[in-house]
């Protein structure tokens, strides 16, 4: 995706995923995911877009949109590291962690370094509770995180 | 008086036959099955705590309040979203309950604004209520936390804290007051069904988003307000309310707009109205509204409003405020020596389709015994009277066949001309229910209107016709249906004119009347018309529903009847969930026709010439009656011009402006020597007037009002009429300063005689009224409550009768000079001619008339959104702003009549119907081209109207 892509650009290529699975039973769950695959985020004016394929409202696809902090409403860095804050890992020491890692990349939760390397996630919850604590980097989940480990892989990144 | 509470029973009515008995606290209750026990709860009078429920919308099982215990089960299920089942033990109170209820309110009051005082929901706030239904004393978790309803929060703006959207000319969202129990979300999809609102987010960040994350006035919302009635707080609340305060008391009545007809309770704090909430017990409505009937109001006490009679010798002098004794006076001496020096025939008068049943009787009497000729006619010449013609013709009776209920049981739906959504939007949205429950639709109308496609809706087919080409089109529908063999026979040879129809079938089957033929006139592709033709026969229950976009034009009549021909050809009349449904355009219009208001009917559509009927009047009313039809309004005009025509009453209506030719209609009355306005308003008729009455809302009055399923609906007075008397009232006083000993002293005494004297209104009086609430006529000895539905075990006439639907072309054709088709009709936030709604805050939605024109045709002329353009046609021209759509196909053009500036009637021809003399304003040949504003005709027309409108300020005599 180019940096200069108009809204009608982006209304084509959301446009043809959604010709593509709007045959699917409950079909808006699988474009939102499609549509973030493809450009990385939910972009503005994608759902209207989808709305209008699907014959539902702009409130309606911007309530199920918004219900899934999964859908990015920005693009995110190169990296996307998300560290687990659910119970388990909360005992394991997943706040500091948290806390680390922000320090470490100056931003906060949900937020992306100024040199676009790295997105920030918390998440609730990897089903790695018996690692705790845990995080996913990139989409590989990650357990029995520390400062180091962490350190390591933020420097893999390149940040 | 008090205030009409009506019960909340939690969830809808079931409609189960059979029923359960289920014990509630001690009490045996029986319920159709799949009832709630929340509602079977309610209806053995035990309320159970609930926030999130209400019975306009389904189950949801949200607030977690409305908990119960049954006997054998475990745990505590929630009462809305469990049904009974036979002999079930359910206890509504137990210390279990009552702690999780505590709990659950401790919470919701934890996170909400504690100004219940000053609060605008005080007095009518159900999280008040319930905070007191479950004894709550304290708040353990104090109100320091995250929250949603502190500006700032330790020092810092507080980001939960979303400000009050005030965008919405009648309701304020203020989301800090919200308890996300999705009500509001709720009524907008399953009542009004536009899926304006959603709840966005998720956790504690949930709130109502309308569209995404918008504000009121620029989401999909089409101000229904059904979410404000649906609000258990003051999150949607009236502005009303938050200006004035909580009414107390209310008075059940009948909106004054369209013709659905709803009924509504107008709610008053001494003689101020502070809302209009729409009953639940209205058989039109059930409950719903639009935005003009609920908000719309503001007309009644606008500034513009005349309250004073005025008269002048000559339309350029400027008006003079005079007595009511004065104005009657001058009325009275003016038409008798008209009459004197022109002959009997050189007056006449309009009735009115804004005034109720009464009012207009008494007109149409007034003309008859008074006058002592038949010239009286009434707005539906230009509206519904090819219905009137039609269905007379092909049923017997003049009138739509159903109820509105009766959609619930179709299950193809032809929609005809007709724009629901906006004309008529309270029925939309019980079609569009039905139709989201899997009926399907038929779309006929060279536009594409909201319908053809909106959230949740899809036309399984839009013949999307050359305007002006019904006839064809539903002809090649019947050609499909007859030449397929798909026509229903066993109903055809026990109800109908079996020669008449095998004529029929004869002509339609026609290869000249086949959907490949009727392309090149109508550009429908063939196959969308048989696809529909199938749909329509095989589909179950198929009911037709039209409007105007039927009935103007050259063939309106003839239209008319090819819808009955379809309905009877498939068998589609005579029970619930079909039938042909005129959608009548105003909220009387049905009324006024049944009232006698054509020249050549009386009450009942019985013809003048008809002896017997006549002598029933002339017992009655002790004066011989004209047998000879009267002059209708074109016919008027002509004789106005040709100057044998000299002085007219028209009460509550403006034919300048609705009416075609705007030059012809402005000259017929210049020619006059005294023109009678009886309106609120000085209209644009009232230009070329000597004498004006002011008239009375609808909020001021007594009497009925007929809907478009002949539904006599009671309209009650609210207030005191602000000009002294109710139209009925002017109409009796004009009578008496004429010589006529008439002595009414209320509504019900002219329905008596209404009832007296035509036999559908045999049964009808305002004590059945009362007690029924409303009844659908025919309401007489056969049928004592009213008919739901006509034409049950037979047609009216006897036997349906066929008629063979030639289809000629209108004369009106395109050409080098005027390409382009215009086509007209109306907008949800507007009102017709405007007088009423241009004077309310639905002016927020639609300042102006603007014309729809196809990217092509805009492109090939120049033409960018919003740029000024000059409509031309044969008759006129006049200027307006272009908006650039695909909703019309390329070669129409589509424009609104709601505001005089436009002067849409400048353009449209004085063609019309072949039976009715009903306008063509359908089909008007058009050319449009960039301009640089207003014609010099508009500059012309203001001039003169700002001139006219002058009012002498008032002297008072001196002591």
């Amino acid at each position: 995706m180019s940096a200069t892509e108009t809204t009608e650009e982006i209304s084509v290529r959301v446009g043809t995923i959604c010709d593509g699975l709007a045959g699917l039973e409950g079909p808006l769950l699988p474009i939102l995911h499609e549509v973030q695959e493809e450009f990385g985020f939910i972009p503005e004016g994608a759902l209207q877009t989808i709305a209008k394929k699907l014959n539902l409202s702009r409130a309606e696809v911007h309530g199920v949109a918004s219900f899934y902090h999964d859908f990015r409403e920005e693009k995110p860095g190169r990296h996307v590291i998300k560290i687990c804050r659910a119970e388990a890992c909360q005992s394991m020491g997943a706040d500091d962690l948290g806390d680390h890692a922000k320090r470490k990349l100056k931003v906060d939760w949900s937020e992306t370094t100024s040199d676009k390397s790295v997105t920030l996630e918390p998440v609730f919850c990897l089903g790695l509770c018996a690692c705790a604590p845990a995080a996913m980097v990139d989409g590989k989940v990650v357990g029995r995180v520390n400062k180091d480990r962490l350190d390591r892989i933020l420097s893999e990144v390149g940040s | 008086m008090s205030l009409v509470k009506e019960v909340d029973y939690g969830t809808p009515a079931a409609k189960s036959e059979k029923t359960v008995t289920i014990n509630v606290d001690g009490f045996d209750v029986t319920v159709p099955e799949g009832t709630s026990i929340m509602r079977a709860s309610m209806e053995a009078g035990i309320q159970v705590p609930k926030l999130c429920a209400t019975d306009m919308v389904d189950a949801f099982g949200s607030c977690r309040l409305c908990l119960v215990e049954i006997e054998g089960r475990n745990g505590t299920p929630s009462s809305c979203t469990t049904p009974v089942a036979d002999g079930m033990v359910v206890h509504t109170q137990t210390e279990r309950l009552k702690k999780i209820r505590k709990g659950v309110m401790e919470l919701y009051i934890s996170d909400h604004p504690l100004d219940c005082l000053t609060c605008a929901a005080n007095g009518d706030c159900e999280l008040q209520d319930m905070a007191g239904a479950v004894g709550l004393r304290d708040v353990r978790y104090g109100y320091d936390g995250g929250n949603h309803v502190k500006t700032r929060q330790n020092g810092e703006e507080n980001p939960r804290y979303m400000a009050k959207d005030e965008s919405n000319p009648y309701f304020t969202y203020d989301p800090s007051k919200c308890i996300v129990c999705s009500r509001c979300v709720r009524a907008c999809e399953e009542v009004q069904g536009t899926f304006a609102l959603t709840i966005e987010g998720r956790g504690f960040e949930s709130r109502v988003s309308p569209g995404m994350h918008e504000n009121f006035l620029d989401s999909e919302c089409v101000s229904c307000g059904a979410c404000v009635q649906a609000c258990p707080t003051a999150t949607l609340q009236e502005k009303s309310v938050i200006e004035i305060g909580q009414p107390e008391h209310s008075v059940v009545t009948t909106c004054a707009y369209c013709g659905v007809g709803c009924s509504f309770k107008a709610e008053m704090r001494g003689d101020e109205l502070v809302r209009m909430v729409p009953y639940k017990d209205g058989k039109a409505n059930r409950g719903h509204s639009c935005v003009k009937g609920r908000f719309a109001y503001g007309y009644a006490s606008h500034k513009d409003r005349i309250l004073n009679p005025m008269i002048r010798e000559n339309t350029s002098d400027p008006w003079r405020e005079v007595s009511w004794e004065e104005a009657l006076r001058y009325t009275a001496d003016k038409f008798r020596s008209i009459q004197a020096k022109y002959g009997k025939a050189a007056i006449g008068g309009i009735t009115s389709s804004r005034c109720t049943n009464e009012e207009t009787f008494l007109v149409q009497k007034l003309i008859r015994a008074g006058f002592g000729n038949n010239n009286v006619d009434t707005c539906a010449r230009v509206c519904h009277s090819p219905t009137g013609y039609g269905l007379k013709t092909t049923f017997g009776t003049s009138a739509g066949t159903q109820d509105f209920d009766s959609v619930e049981h179709t299950d193809v739906v032809i929609l005809i001309g007709a724009n629901p959504t906006d004309g008529h939007p309270v029925f939309a949205s019980r079609l569009k229910k039905r139709l989201r429950q899997g009926a399907e639709l038929i779309v006929i109308d060279p536009r594409r209107i909201d319908l053809v496609q909106s959230p949740h809706i899809k036309a399984a087919a839009h013949l999307a016709l050359r305007p002006g080409t019904n006839v064809a089109v539903l002809t090649s529908l019947a050609h499909v249906i007859v030449t397929e063999g798909l026509f229903d026979e066993a109903f055809i040879r026990e109800r109908c004119d079996w020669d008449e129809f095998q004529d029929w079938a004869a002509f339609v089957s026609d290869p000249q009347n086949s959907p490949e033929e009727v392309e090149r006139q109508s550009g429908v592709p063939a196959e969308t018309v048989r696809k529909a033709a199938r749909i329509f026969a095989r589909g179950g229950n198929g009911a037709i529903y039209y409007g105007l976009g039927v009935t103007e034009h050259s063939q309106g009549s003839t239209t008319v009847m090819a819808i009955a021909n379809l309905a009877m050809a498939t068998g589609n009349i005579g029970r619930p969930g079909v039938g042909v449904n005129p959608l009548r355009g105003q909220n009387n219009v049905q009324g006024s026709c049944d009232m006698g208001s054509f020249p050549h009917e009386l009450p009942g559509y019985r013809h003048i010439s008809d002896d017997a009927t006549r002598d029933v009047f002339e017992k009655i009313w002790g004066v011989k009656l004209d047998d000879e039809p009267g002059l209708r309004i074109p016919n008027m005009l002509d004789a106005a011009v040709e100057g044998t025509f000299k002085g007219i009453y028209i009460q509550g209506e403006d034919i300048l402006q609705s009416d075609p030719d705007t030059k012809h209609v402005a000259a017929g009355l210049a020619a006059m020597e005294c023109v009678v306005v009886h309106d609120l308003f000085l209209n644009e008729t009232a230009n070329h007037a000597h004498v004006f009455l002011p008239g009375s809302t609808f909020l001021e009055k007594d009497g009925t009002f007929t809907n478009a399923e002949r539904r006599i609906n009671r309209v009650r007075k609210v207030m005191s009429p602000k000009n002294g008397f109710a139209d009925w009232e002017v109409t009796q006083n004009l009578a008496r300063a004429m010589g006529l000993d008439w002595s009414y002293t209320h509504p019900s005494q002219i329905m008596d005689e209404i009832a007296r004297t035509t036999p559908s209104f045999a049964g009808v009086n305002y004590d059945l009224l009362e007690r029924e609430g409303s009844v659908q006529w025919p309401c007489n000895e056969k049928a004592p409550l009213g008919t739901p539905v006509m034409h049950i075990d037979g047609f009216v006439r006897g036997k349906g009768k066929f008629v063979v639907t030639e289809y000629v072309a209108t004369d009106e054709r395109t050409g080098p000079r005027f390409p382009l088709l215009l086509t007209t009709g109306r907008i949800l936030s507007q009102y017709n001619v405007g007088a009423q709604t241009r004077r309310t805050a639905n002016s927020a939605w639609h300042k102006e008339d603007l014309l729809e024109i196809h990217p092509h045709d805009a492109e090939q002329r120049g033409i960018r959104e919003g740029d000024w353009i000059r409509l031309a046609s044969r008759s006129g021209e006049t200027s307006l702003r272009a908006t650039i759509t695909d909703r019309v196909a390329p070669g129409v053009v589509y424009t609104t009549f709601h505001h005089p500036g436009t002067q849409a009637n400048v353009i449209t021809t004085d063609y019309t119907d072949w039976a009715t003399n009903c306008p063509e304003y359908k089909v008007t040949a058009v050319q449009v081209t960039p301009s640089n504003g207003p014609t010099e005709w508009q500059v012309e027309y203001d001039k003169q109207a700002e001139q006219s409108r002058r009012i002498l300020p008032r002297v008072d005599a001196a002591e």
